[in-house]
């Protein structure tokens, strides 16, 4: 097996996702290479060595300045076969899936996406997430050469005992001008610091908080303790909170140290988003709601007096 | 303009999925069926822009007889013609369904002239691949971005806005173009009691698909092991608030 770990990032940066993919990918194939694509991810080559990569492919090419899907999918698609790679694995996240299903395009070869468990062999047997996770499907992979994503946070991420040598090789795709037809001409900068999906603590409003004003105490909250607010479907519908917000199957999914649900009753498409956060609170004033019998902690009540009463109790502490 | 979108008929998101006893599928035997949500958003985005730039938008599935129910929602909201591609309803891999869509929508446009636009949702609420999109707008030769919240079609080209986690990509793509396109890019309408209406008596055009199945295959689907955990609860109204605190502070958030 020669096995290819694609790293999504963004000018170099990479989300905590990736590296838990490569632990998968690394436990899969001891001698997995990882590829970086765009000379903005060179310096990733010493963390990617940490986390067991044997080679770094590093893709260079003018048209690589920066995030373009379709080049993307073409130029690994060109390593693929000059590199003999028999799989090709990347972590399910936006633009994971999307490159895959590029290269998959490509190479006219099927991508498995999300999956949460691998066995290889002539035919690969997994387990991939469906409905956002509230489903397993267990699929086959019958293909000469094996595309997969993983499901985010589901691996823990660990370096190797051992690093391995990460040796960069320079590979120069042969592209034209039309590869990059779909390409980023502009980025817009909304949020500053803290973002939802990053951030360690995740304060969430349901249909209980009642307004688009009543998420000034969960906002307060979020603030002191350094984290982000989200907001059920519910929520978006009603246009109480922009749908950038939203946590759950069809918006971002989460994974903070400590997720606090207030006045969420905890449908499955919000659950799936939220249910690989370490620690999760739930403030409700129904006890029988799923989110409550599902939390770890929970206080029966309304938010509108249990959440102001919390930021007072935290301001009182830091006195 | 012409703007075709594409979606898909799956069991109503957000109640309890229960499989069938064989595995093959969801027990639908309690559960209504609708449009995927991206895709429903996809929809509401083509009547939006035929509305403000004029034209016509067709909507077209693949999926069983029965999917004519969500073509005719579709309709009944306003889009214009909808294309059935017609299968036994068992589970059709990407690449199959990318191969079923791309060879319809080469007959339409030999029928009826150029998609301007084609919307697919970003991925299906049900089996999630998250590709059939790309696949075919590569088929067609056409550009393509996925996860798009904001559409804005200018003279020959389309913008398209893509959220990050810190604010948005903007991609500009020649037309004709595909965009994948996420919930959140509008709040679809209601479909009136004319409009249901004149749904009923629109045709629907019926397409028998043509299965080429791909290497990856579902053998059975299992519900995930459950996560029920012993829940603490801290108390009752602002009371709680201390154990809460003490909690936030135990694990180190504070």
């Amino acid at each position: 097996m020669s096995t290819l770990y694609v790293i999504d990032h963004d000018r170099g940066e990479i989300a905590d996702p990736v590296l838990e993919g490569l632990t998968a990918a690394r436990a899969l194939d001891a001698g997995v290479a990882a590829v970086t694509v765009g000379a903005a991810a060179d310096g990733l080559a010493g963390t990617l060595a940490e986390y067991g990569a044997a080679t770094v492919h590093q893709v260079h090419h003018d048209e690589l300045g920066d995030y373009a899907p379709a080049a993307w999918g073409d130029a690994i698609a060109q390593l693929v076969e000059s590199a003999g790679a028999t799989a090709v694995l990347c972590v399910g996240s936006d633009r994971g899936n999307e490159v895959m299903a590029h290269l998959g395009a490509a190479l006219d070869l099927p991508v498995v996406a999300n999956c949460i468990e691998i066995v290889p062999g002539d035919i690969w047997e997994m387990t991939r997430v469906r409905w956002g996770g509230s489903l397993h499907e267990r699929a086959r992979l019958d293909a000469p050469i094996k595309l997969a994503t993983f499901a985010p946070h589901t691996t823990e991420a660990a370096p190797a005992e051992i690093p391995a040598a990460g040796t960069a090789v320079e590979f120069v795709p042969d592209l034209g001008p039309e590869a990059a037809i779909t390409r980023i001409v502009d980025r817009v900068i909304t949020e500053e610091g803290v973002t939802l999906a990053t951030a360690p603590v995740v304060i969430a409003g349901g249909r209980g908080v009642g307004s688009e004003e009543g998420f000034a105490p969960l906002d307060e909250l979020a603030a002191l303790l350094g984290g982000a607010v989200g907001c059920s479907r519910v929520v978006t519908n009603n246009g109480w909170r922009n749908h950038k917000f939203q946590v759950g199957q069809t918006g971002t999914v989460v994974a903070p140290e400590v997720y606090i649900g207030c006045g969420i009753s905890g449908a499955i498409q919000h659950w799936v988003g939220m249910m690989a956060s370490k620690n999760v609170v739930a403030i409700n004033t129904d006890p029988d709601a799923p989110m409550v019998t599902k939390a770890d902690y929970a206080v029966i009540g309304d938010l509108h007096e249990v959440v102001p009463a919390v930021i007072e109790e935290i301001k009182r502490r830091r006195e | 303009m012409r703007i075709l979108t594409c979606v898909k008929r799956v069991p109503s998101p957000g109640a309890r999925i229960v499989v069938t006893a064989d595995g093959q599928a969801v027990d639908t035997n309690m559960l209504g069926f609708a449009v995927s949500p991206h895709e429903e958003c996809a929809a509401e985005e083509a009547i939006r822009q035929i509305e403000q730039h004029g034209g016509s938008s067709t909507v077209m599935t693949l999926g069983p007889a029965a999917a004519e129910e969500q073509l005719r929602t579709i309709m009944s909201v306003g889009v214009d013609e909808a294309v059935l591609l017609a299968t036994d309803g068992s589970d059709w891999d990407p690449m199959a369904t990318a191969r079923a869509l791309t060879m319809a929508i080469r007959e339409l446009e030999a029928a009826g002239g150029e998609f301007d636009l084609i919307f697919f949702g970003n991925e299906s609420a049900d089996s999630g691949g998250y590709q059939v999109g790309v696949r075919v707008a590569r088929a067609l030769g056409r550009p393509i971005v996925a996860g798009i919240k904001g559409v804005d079609v200018g003279d020959g080209e389309v913008t398209a806005r893509r959220d990050t986690p810190s604010g948005a990509e903007v991609y500009q793509l020649p037309l004709p173009a595909v965009l994948a396109i996420k919930e959140g890019i509008n709040l679809p309408r209601y479909p009136t009691l004319k409009g249901r209406l004149g749904a009923k008596k629109k045709e629907v055009t019926v397409i028998e698909a043509t299965r080429e199945a791909g290497g990856q295959s579902m053998v059975t689907l299992v519900t995930p092991p459950s996560q029920e955990t012993p829940t603490e609860v801290l108390g009752s109204g602002a009371s709680a608030a201390p154990a809460l605190v003490d909690v936030l502070e135990r694990i180190g958030v504070l």
